[in-house]
């Protein structure tokens, strides 16, 4: 990747306005889909990103059942009209890789044993990509698996850092993607300390490499944080109000 | 799926336990140190109908990689760039466990993650490979077969296409009367770096090097990590069901770049009988 302009400026404010360790603005709906089990709108900057959770439920094709464990499917797709060229809708390699890497994020973080011979379904949309959907997808679905009310032993967070303009920064954007030296996304259990997905693209030496994972890593416990406000919303949110409307 | 891996090679219940009891006293079942590569064999210019080719043997994991150049068009967004395609097949006769079929998940993440560490590398200079800067390219095809599986597939074919490349020669292409001519001449390829990927993968709570297929059967996690000639990192791969703590990647981080040292030097020997 070879860098034509300068993404950071001398105030060290990047294209859109953020400080090298801020992150884009971050909004998370839960329960947006009637019909899902636990779903979840995010919107990550300019991702626009839909997570439905659907199960456990019995297995199709059948074959597929676990005797002793429950199986977890992904689907991470990205609409035709979410990218700048339009993208063909049949699912490409990029997102076959990615819906397994999701997959392989979320897994650590369930109690597949609880729920054997059923499966849980996953369809991650991306109605408007921004670079990070993948962080941004997994981040969202974890929240939706809880919102279903399947058995957890911790939310995964996900964020990204990058090497921009020889810096490390925090959460790049699909400019700085696309642009900008080196991208690293990660996603973290913050209270079980394990790292569920790590993928690296882009030239960093080992003291880059250090930093970028820890910033990487502090982007998941904000993240963190946000999706235990939005669980916090749908399931308390309204009714911390209606006590006060009794009051 | 994520079963697949476990339920296409079935450990003995006894051998598993074996595996796992000697690991957790850090030794492995072929007698091998925990951070130890099975023997390297590469083979050069098997194939003389490709511009380049190499066989791998990793233990008993082998990859064939040959190496075909055409001209065409650039990519979009890359119009001042050679094309680089990188294919992997697992071949069906590689083992019981294959069958005939369009690439199921775990062979596109393989072409996949060998291809980003050779590409983010910059191993093949692609700006040197234009022909008429935006129109004509050069189109370099790596494909990659498997012809039998023992494990580590990603380091195999990633080492079977760096070899490829370190001792190819690209056939020279001219615009003459405004149509592309093969001279008939050949050029040595123009390459920057020699990219090494290192596998490693957790057992319980320790970290390997190199997993057989039996050793991956029994995987919770697993990580492939590519540096560059300068140890640079260049590509990373967090694959399988399972995490790592932070404490274990920045270790396996350093394990890559060791480790990755004496694997180049071993590619290294290629280039320097080349020429």
């Amino acid at each position: 990747m070879s860098q034509t302009r300068s993404l950071i400026d001398k105030q060290g404010k990047r294209t859109d306005g953020r400080t090298v360790e801020q992150l884009r603005e971050v909004k998370m709906t839960v329960g947006v889909v009637k019909n899902a089990d636990g779903s979840v709108f995010i919107e990550f900057g300019k991702n626009k990103i839909i997570v439905a959770v659907y199960g456990p439920r019995e297995v199709h094709p059948k074959h597929m059942a676990q005797p002793d464990r429950c199986v977890l499917r992904c689907r991470y797709h990205m609409s035709p009209f979410s990218t700048d060229t339009r993208k063909n809708p049949a699912p490409s390699r990029r997102e076959v890789e990615i819906s397994k890497v999701m997959r392989e994020a979320l897994e650590p973080a369930l109690i597949l044993e609880d729920y054997p011979r059923a499966a849980i379904d996953v369809y991650v949309e991306v109605l408007q990509a921004d670079g990070g959907s993948r962080c941004a997808g997994i981040s969202a679905a974890s929240v939706a698996l809880a919102d279903a009310g399947i058995n957890m032993r911790d939310l995964v967070a996900a964020c990204a850092a990058g090497k921009v303009d020889d810096k490390i920064v925090l959460d790049i954007n699909d400019t700085e993607d696309k642009e900008g030296g080196a991208d690293m996304p990660v996603a973290y259990m913050p209270h079980l300390d394990e790292v569920t997905l790590l993928q690296l693209d882009g030239i960093l030496t080992r003291d880059q490499f250090n930093q970028c994972f820890d910033t990487a890593v502090e982007g998941c416990k904000m993240v963190y944080e946000i999706q235990k406000q939005a669980l916090m919303q749908k399931y308390f949110g309204n009714e911390t109000e209606v006590k006060e409307e009794v009051q | 799926m994520s079963a697949s891996k476990r339920s296409t090679i079935i450990v003995e219940h006894l051998r598993r336990q074996q595996m796992l009891d000697l690991i957790s006293v850090g030794k492995r079942l072929q007698g091998r140190a925990l951070d130890e590569m099975r023997p390297l064999e590469i083979e050069v210019d098997i194939i003389k109908k490709a511009n380049g080719s190499a066989k791998v043997k990793l233990g008993d994991s082998e990859v064939v990689a040959g190496i075909k150049v055409e001209t065409g068009e650039p990519f979009e967004g890359l119009e001042n760039k050679g094309a680089l395609i990188i294919s992997a097949e697992v071949l069906p006769i590689a083992s019981p466990h294959i069958e005939p079929g369009p690439p199921d998940e775990d062979t596109i993440e393989l072409a996949r993650v060998v291809d980003r560490g050779i590409r983010e590398s910059e191993m093949l200079n692609l700006d040197k490979l234009v022909l008429v800067p935006g129109k004509i390219v050069y189109t370099v095809f790596v494909d990659c077969s498997i012809i039998n599986t023992d494990g580590n597939l990603l380091d195999a074919t990633s080492y079977a296409v760096v070899s490829a490349l370190l001792s190819c020669k690209l056939p020279v292409f001219e615009i003459q009367d405004d149509k592309v001519v093969d001279t008939g001449k050949t050029q040595d390829p123009p390459l920057t770096t020699i990219p090494v990927s290192i596998t490693q993968v957790r057992i319980g709570d320790t970290i390997i090097l190199d997993p057989t297929a039996e050793e991956e059967a029994c995987m919770n996690a697993r990580i492939t990590i590519t540096t560059n000639s300068e140890s640079c990192y260049a590509a990373i791969q967090k694959g399988f069901a399972g995490g790592f703590t932070i404490e274990q990647i920045k270790k396996a981080a350093e394990t890559a770049r060791i480790k990755g040292e004496q694997v180049r030097a071993k590619l290294q020997e290629l280039t320097n009988r080349n020429g």
